[in-house]
């Protein structure tokens, strides 16, 4: 086995492209996002300029954006374009793709203690879509009439009529194509996950001895299995009713002086379907930063996590109730006040369990004996963000006050801060905290702290203000707000905000250089950087196809055995057998 | 020529980035340190920093509310609304606080527990009592927010019967605006159909249909009586709308092939509301709040609240959709295609 997988990696295009390497796959994963991440970045910081300075020309603009910006200013139809993009590739391709599928194959055969996933080819295969999709996805961006134009989540009949937006002409092909790819893409990626979780955990390895970061891997992936085929379905009819003349969301039109031929289909049904999923996606996002936060917080505040089969069980009932409360996005599309009373009730449910989370994390930091890594300085950052953002969300679950707040600013405001920052803030701490295991190189410190601060102080000075914004009935995906007086005197908010986006945008460009600078000339890692009891740290620094060499390791307890009294370091790794009487916390 | 040299001076400071790293890894390869490793003083000066961005988040959340919060929207104009608000507070006393709380822990858990290298974290892996308590807390205050919330939603979105409602106004949307339609002196809207739809019936109103003849449809502004219950139905000509009335608290999506509803009974005129905020120039403006293209962000009408009596004045002066010259003519013709059946 060993020596096979030696004369593969001496293959250039083994080694880097048709590799089943489950540690490579996950490197492929995560430069794919950060590059879709950046241009969704760019993005957001072209529309920006545009709310920030309505109606002012800037040359540059039009040196970038070319004929989107004439003149130097944004074309309106072009704004909405953007901001179409810019949530696509965030949510799908940055913080889907990006953040769980890397971690899910890096963490998951390294820290259950398998060779590699269930299967490499599927894996391969999986990320082969991705790649695929990716390339659609930016393909759409140049084709005529520009891409998809709807909104992120593309609601018919706008989607649907090239007469009603040109972005919904080839570029929403394009954009249905990309995400049906997508999603056979997260299915493969995600039963992979699951097989390899229940099947390949290495001796002594139980259910209750699992990171916690396995653990939410493994629930995102069922809940990304139960969902995503939903949208495959949504997105499969709303490609028929483009395409072949289907109503299923449509009905009773008139648009460019004509009648369409189109009757008895209802775009609510495409919100049923579309939320379904999109409403988990939220989680998907979610989950996997949280597990991510769990391992960072609990390795550097040198303290077990409180509460691990709390904390396991917090995640069952968030995955478990996200499945039940997509219709709050719909309280005033005119569905029915009862369905909106029930989905009130199953949505502020979902803030029990979370709630019981953030206070898990901060008694771990109680009386913990903390190092700020960069990591952890992100981890903390996160359960900031978690905090900031969930509040807002009793507001916005709350079908009585979401009627003048839904699909304002203030829902802008709160889903950036507790899915976007969130999500990012877990990926940073992935990245900072496993930099060593995926490139056998450490991150340069100094600059991943100033990276810290100046990403959450951007951070919160973009998505705060837009709370108020919110509250003034501000709508989002507005091309400016100078059209109607009672906005006037709200414009140097946007002034405000724009300018941390700035900060925020230049901040991500000192993370970028931080990983190709250290990918080529960090430090080497050390066998354990982190002081850390989980097994990855237990392989060769060199990655080798299997993992181990020799036999695979044999766990003994749980992953959080930190500064446990009576031992040596404040620190035991799993594979150490547990001392004469002592106890094993994972089976108590 | 401009952007070459951008170009280059990019290209140069990364190169200028990198040495400048390389050389402080250097230095601390020196003084025996790995560069990567967290050193104390590293410890110190984060665990401060975190207490430094304690204050100045809150600092920065106070301002807000102190210079943005005037600029919010003025009191509820409308009887749920007022309801509505009052849950708001409601919640607000429960989210602020709640904010302040976990980030005081947060940060001050950062600053207080640092590294030190003679201490052990305390090894305190769980307590089933501590987790049932903030369990319990949250899922108590939770049942408070949603039974008091549900009471507000269903008082508010149960539609009013004819006898309940003293005005019915439908709102039409399209691309790009705004149609108010008033049911006229019958009391009854006429049937639409997406068919019917021509230059000047853009409604789309059937001129068979007697009850469509004294219709009357306004747009740009339009207006409603003060302290009476107003029924809005609301329909779209192409994709989908939001109608939002963000004064009255009220908001629901127009979709095409179906009617939606919302009913609110306005408090205070528009006069009442200038007087209020202080403002000559307000206007009760119904925005458009769901993406429906590219002229989206400028697609609003005026709603002009008044007493009765001025509404009646108003109302009589709009022009039906068959005025009652046309209707002789348009009366043969019905018959005769009745007749010719």
């Amino acid at each position: 086995m060993a020596t096979t997988a030696n004369r593969e990696s001496k293959d250039f295009l083994f080694k880097y492209i048709f590799s089943t390497d489950h540690k490579m796959i996950a490197k492929q994963f995560l430069m794919t996002g950060i590059f879709m991440g950046i241009i969704g970045m760019l993005m957001s910081v072209a529309f920006r300029v545009q709310l920030g300075f309505p109606n002012q020309s800037f040359p540059i603009m039009e040196t970038f954006l070319g004929s989107w910006a004439p003149g130097g200013i944004l074309a309106p139809d072009k704004y909405l374009a953007l901001v179409t993009m810019h949530g696509t590739i965030m949510v799908f391709f940055l913080l889907t793709a990006g953040l769980s599928c890397t971690f899910s194959n890096l963490l998951i055969p390294l820290q259950i203690g398998a060779r590699d996933m269930a299967s490499g080819t599927i894996n391969m295969i999986s990320s082969w879509i991705f790649m695929l999709a990716s390339c659609i996805m930016l393909y759409s961006i140049f084709v005529e009439g520009g891409p998809a134009s709807a909104g992120w989540t593309v609601y018919p009949p706008l989607s649907a009529l090239p007469q009603a937006i040109p972005g919904s002409g080839f570029g929403m092909t394009l954009w249905l194509i990309s995400m049906a790819l997508f999603i056979i893409q997260s299915v493969l990626g995600g039963l992979n996950y699951i097989v390899t979780v229940l099947n390949l955990r290495t001796k002594g390895m139980s259910m209750t001895r699992l990171p916690l970061s396995v653990w939410a891997l493994l629930i995102t992936a069922i809940l990304g299995l139960l969902s995503f085929p939903v949208l495959v379905s949504a997105v499969l009819l709303l490609f028929m009713d483009r395409s072949f003349g289907t109503s299923f969301y449509l009905s009773d039109i008139f648009i460019s002086g004509q009648v369409l031929e189109v009757s008895g289909g209802s775009p609510i049904l495409f919100e049923h379907l579309f939320w379904f999923l999109g409403h988990p996606e939220v989680y998907i996002v979610l989950l996997p930063a949280l597990g991510i936060a769990s391992e960072v917080i609990t390795t550097n505040a040198r303290k077990p996590i409180f509460g691990y089969r709390a904390m396991i069980g917090s995640l069952i009932a968030i995955a478990f109730i996200s499945l039940l409360v997509w219709g709050h996005h719909m309280f005033v599309t005119g569905m029915n006040p009862f369905l909106g009373a029930v989905f009130t009730f199953t949505t502020l449910l979902v803030a029990i369990p979370s709630a019981v989370k953030v206070f898990n994390y901060l008694t771990t930091l109680w009386k913990g004996n903390i190092k700020f890594t960069p990591a952890m300085l992100f981890g903390i950052g996160l359960v900031s963000t978690f905090i900031s953002g969930g509040l807002t969300g009793l507001v916005l679950g709350n079908s009585t006050l979401d009627i003048n707040v839904h699909d304002t600013y203030f829902v802008v405001g709160h889903f950036h801060i507790v899915m976007g920052l969130t999500g990012v803030f877990g990926m940073m701490a992935g990245v900072y905290h496993w930099f060593p295991k995926m490139y056998g190189r450490m991150m340069h410190k100094g600059l991943g702290y100033a990276h810290f601060w100046m990403t959450i102080v951007a951070a919160y000075g973009v998505f705060f203000p837009m709370h108020f914004l919110g509250l003034a009935g501000v709508p989002r995906r507005y091309y400016t707000n100078t059209e109607f007086p009672m906005f006037d005197n709200l414009m140097d908010i946007n002034v405000v905000i724009t300018a941390f986006t700035f900060l925020g945008a230049f901040a991500q460009f000192v993370f970028l250089f931080n990983i190709f600078y250290s990918m080529f000339k960090g430090p080497k890692a050390p066998q354990n950087p982190w002081d850390s009891n989980t097994l990855e740290w237990t392989t060769p620094v060199e990655h080798i196809h299997g993992n181990w060499p020799g036999e695979l390791p044999v766990v003994y307890r749980w992953p959080y055995d930190y500064s446990k009294p009576g031992a040596e370091h404040d620190f035991i790794p799993q594979t150490v057998p547990l001392a004469e009487g002592e106890k094993d916390q994972g089976h108590l | 020529m401009l952007n070459i040299l951008i170009i280059i001076a990019v290209l140069l400071g990364i190169i200028a980035l990198s040495k400048v790293v390389q050389i402080l890894d250097l230095s601390s390869t020196i003084r025996g340190i790995q560069p990567y490793e967290t050193t104390d003083s590293n410890n110190k000066t984060q665990s401060r920093l975190m207490l430094v961005f304690l204050v100045a988040y809150f600092s920065f959340v106070i301002y807000q509310m102190l210079v943005w919060g005037p600029h919010l929207l003025p009191i509820a104009a409308s009887e749920h609304g007022a309801a509505v608000d009052s849950l708001f507070n409601v919640t607000w006393w429960i989210i602020i606080p709640v904010f302040f709380i976990t980030h005081i822990l947060l940060f001050y858990f950062s600053f207080k527990y640092v590294y030190n290298k003679n201490r052990r974290a305390e090894f305190y892996a769980h307590n089933n009592k501590l987790e049932m308590f903030w369990t319990a807390v949250p899922a108590t205050v939770l049942l408070i927010l949603i039974l008091y919330g549900l009471s507000v939603w269903n008082s508010t979105m149960t539609p009013l019967t004819s006898d309940e409602s003293d005005v019915e106004i439908e709102i039409y949307a399209r691309q790009f605006d705004w149609t108010a339609r008033y049911p006229g002196n019958d009391g009854k809207f006429g049937n639409v159909n997406v068919r019917n739809i021509s230059g000047t019936n853009f409604l789309g109103l059937d001129s068979a249909d007697t009850d469509a003849w004294d219709d009357k449809y306004v747009k740009a502004e339009f207006l409603i009586p003060v302290n009476k219950a107003v029924q809005f139905y609301f329909r779209s000509q192409d994709v989908i709308h939001s109608a939002y009335m963000p004064h009255f608290r009220a908001q629901m999506n127009c979709v095409p092939g179906m009617v939606t509803r919302f009913n609110f009974v306005p408090t205070h005129t528009t006069e009442e509301m200038r007087e209020i905020t202080g403002n000559p120039d307000f206007h009760y403006q119904l925005l458009c709040n769901k993406i429906c293209g590219a002229a989206h962000y400028n697609m609003g009408m005026d709603i002009i609240v008044v007493s009765q009596e001025e509404y009646d004045a108003w109302l009589k002066e709009q022009k039906e959709f068959i005025p009652i010259e046309g209707r002789a003519s348009l009366k043969k013709d019905i018959n005769n295609q009745l007749s010719s059946l």
